[in-house]
Formats: structure tokens, sequence, C-alpha cells
């Protein structure tokens, strides 16, 4: 089944991992922004970070079919440093109308601190001024109920924010409900010990439908599984849930939710071939 | 909207509990006995002290890790929550509290 990763950092991955992908049926993927492991010292770090991500990955997505789309941001480990982020938070800019640029992300919270609000709120304020959609990280463990409900607190009190253009990523059986009845996207990240399983997705769909839903394997430098979305899709189907319902999972809401970007240019299998005929 | 019979999900998903489970419980004794060892090592050190030796048990019972996988082990045998919500009771026992004031704390 054609299936598209909307959460992946393929800067940490080798390129066996796109020839893997794209074997098991990835056709697209998206790219956040992160944290690399450690914490860069200037402006200019990230501006050769987002270079790679708008110049350098589309290229070798490419090799294998695979298309690829990213999001810019500082992330939340090193929205501690204030004055480092509204630097980077003011170089974002440059790239936005750069292809395949979906928006700002992934920004959020990590240990829910005072300076990584004082930073997510000035990203949000970057997002509305430019009209971008927006990713979100929620915290890990035992941070991310508490942060997740601060994240939707700063998202419901910013009236210039649409909630389909948001993407709540991370969530778990105790925050996806609330992100989905207030109306954002979520996103279930298959990561191991600190995330969810691909039998829990397949709880979490069982139990929400697929209405705004999507997973993600968030696969970077860390223990992580590229191919978990695959996992997900054999699990769905060992339950004997049809392939309409997945295919909505894995291929079509990621689609609808990329459709609020105005640099999301996609082409299917089908026009592919078409143009390779002509 | 689960597609598969009850009896279909115990049958796939029984070695897999079973395992874990059996994680768990192992994980338990092993507490146990590194609290037992530490005890009587206290126990040794303590003699013509007047200290207790009791001490490394009665921390380990009042340790909040020890005490949050107890208390889940309670959820899990639904004393507490609705048919369905163990998982949701677990994760929420397992986080930190949310404050709707949170905002003037940080005054921003």
């Amino acid at each position: 089944m054609d299936y598209i990763d909307p959460h992946i950092h393929m800067v940490s991955r080798i390129t066996d991992d796109y020839a893997t992908l794209a074997r098991m049926g990835c056709v697209a993927v998206s790219e956040p922004a992160f944290w690399a492991g450690f914490d860069r010292g200037s402006a200019d770090g990230f501006r050769d970070y987002f270079r790679q991500l708008t110049e350098v990955e589309p290229k070798r997505a490419a090799q294998y079919g695979i298309q690829h789309y990213c999001w810019l941001c500082i992330n939340a480990k090193e929205a501690e440093n204030v004055s480092l982020s509204r630097d980077v938070i003011k170089m974002i800019p440059e790239f936005l109308d750069a292809p395949g640029v979906l928006g700002i992300g992934e920004i959020g919270l990590n240990k829910n601190t005072k300076n990584e609000v004082i930073v997510f709120l000035e990203h949000l304020d970057l997002a509305a001024k430019y009209d971008q959609p927006i990713l979100i990280h929620t915290p890990h463990l035992e941070d991310k109920y508490q942060g997740t409900r601060m994240i939707l607190d700063m998202l419901d009190s910013d009236s210039r924010l649409q909630r389909s253009r948001v993407l709540v990523d991370h969530v778990e059986e105790h925050t996806i409900g609330e992100v989905l009845d207030r109306g954002y996207w979520a996103g279930m990240t298959l990561y191991p010990v600190t995330k969810c399983t691909p039998q829990r997705a397949a709880d979490m769909i069982e139990k929400y439908g697929p209405e705004r839903l999507m997973a993600n394997s968030a696969g970077d430098w860390g223990p992580s599984k590229p191919t978990a979305i695959p996992d997900l899709i054999f699990e769905l189907r060992r339950r004997g849930h049809d392939e309409a319902l997945i295919r909505r999972v894995v291929y079509e809401n990621p689609i609808s939710f990329f459709r609020n970007s105005r640099n999301f240019v996609f082409h299917d299998r089908a026009e592919i071939a078409s143009r390779r005929q002509v | 909207m689960s597609q598969a019979s009850p009896t279909r999900i115990l049958d796939d998903q029984y070695l897999t509990v079973r395992a874990k489970l059996i994680e768990v419980a192992a994980v338990l004794d092993r507490l146990d006995r590194a609290a037992g060892q530490a005890s009587a090592v206290s126990g040794q050190s303590g003699v013509g002290s007047g200290q207790g030796s009791a001490g490394a048990i009665d921390d380990l019972d009042q340790e909040p890790k020890r005490a949050a996988i107890e208390q889940a082990i309670q959820i899990l045998l639904r004393g507490t929550v609705d048919p369905g919500e163990r998982t949701e009771a677990i994760q929420r026992l397992l986080s930190r509290r949310y404050a709707q004031d949170w905002r003037q704390s940080f005054g921003v």
C-alpha cells in the first residue's frame, strides 16, 4: 500500500533507509526541523540545517521516488536560549517560499518551562504573520499531559490560527481525545519506549476513528524504526480492517493536511507513470 | 470499531500479555531482593549503633516510582476505572498535573 510518513527525520538516516521506505510503499515524507542531539551555537548553524532540509534531502529522497517536504523552526530543546531562538525565528522567512516547505514545525514544549513557552508563542506569531500551517511536538512521558494542555491553551487563545491547519503530534491515549475534540489534527508516533506501539495506535484508531488522525515513525538518530508505518498497516490488516480505512490514515489524511500549504505539490503514482509515458 | 472477537483477541495476545506480566513480576521480585540485601547490610552496620534495620524496605515502599507502579497495577485490576479506560487512566496516573493558572505563574 502507498503511504506517507508525515514526521520523520531523514537527515539522521542513511540512504539505504530511503531505499527501504520506497520498497515498503512510502511515496512521500515530511521532515520537521528538530534537535540534532546537541545544542547548535548560532543562527548560521540553523541556516545550514535549513539548506539541508530544503535542498539536499529532497534530492536524496527523489533518487528513490520519494517526495520530500519539510517544516522549519528552532525546537523546544534549544528554546532555553531565547536570544538564539529569536535570531533563528527572524531568519526562517528566508526559506518559507522554498519548494516543499510546508510550514512551521516541529514547535512545542519539552519540559514545559517559561522560556519554551515564550519561544513557542513567538513561533505561533511567525506562523500567523506568514499564513503558515503548524506542526507541533508534544513532550514525552510524565510531561506530555501537562505540556499538551498548555499547548492547546496557547493555540486556542490565538484567534488568528485555524485549527484545521495545525497538527498536534505524539498524541497518546491521555491526550488524543482533547486534541481531536478541539478540532486539531492529531499524529500518533510509533516510537519505542517513549511514545506508542503500532498495536496501541490501532487501538486509538478503533476508538476515535480516522477523522483528522495520522501516524508517523518520527525516525531519527535515536532508537527508532523508520518503517513503523508498515507495521501499523500490518496490524490493522491483521485485525480485519478494510483497506479504505487504512489508506485514509496513512495516505489520504496526510495529503489533506498538507494541502493547507501553498508549497504542497504532490504527484501520485498514476501521475508520475503517465508523465513517464509522455 | 474493533473487527476481532474477544476470544480472538485473547488467543492472539495471551502469550504477549503472559510474557509482560512475568516481566513485571520479575522486576518487582528484583526490587524486593535488592531491598532485602540493602536491609541486611544496613542491619549489620547498625549493630551496636542503635539504628534499626528495616529502613531500606520502608524507604522502597515510600519511593514514588514504586508507589506509582502499585497504583497502576490496581488500575489494571479495574478497581477504580470504567471498562476500556485502563490505558488512559494509567497514562494520567504517570503524568504531571496540569494547572489551569499556569499562564499567571509564568507571567505570559
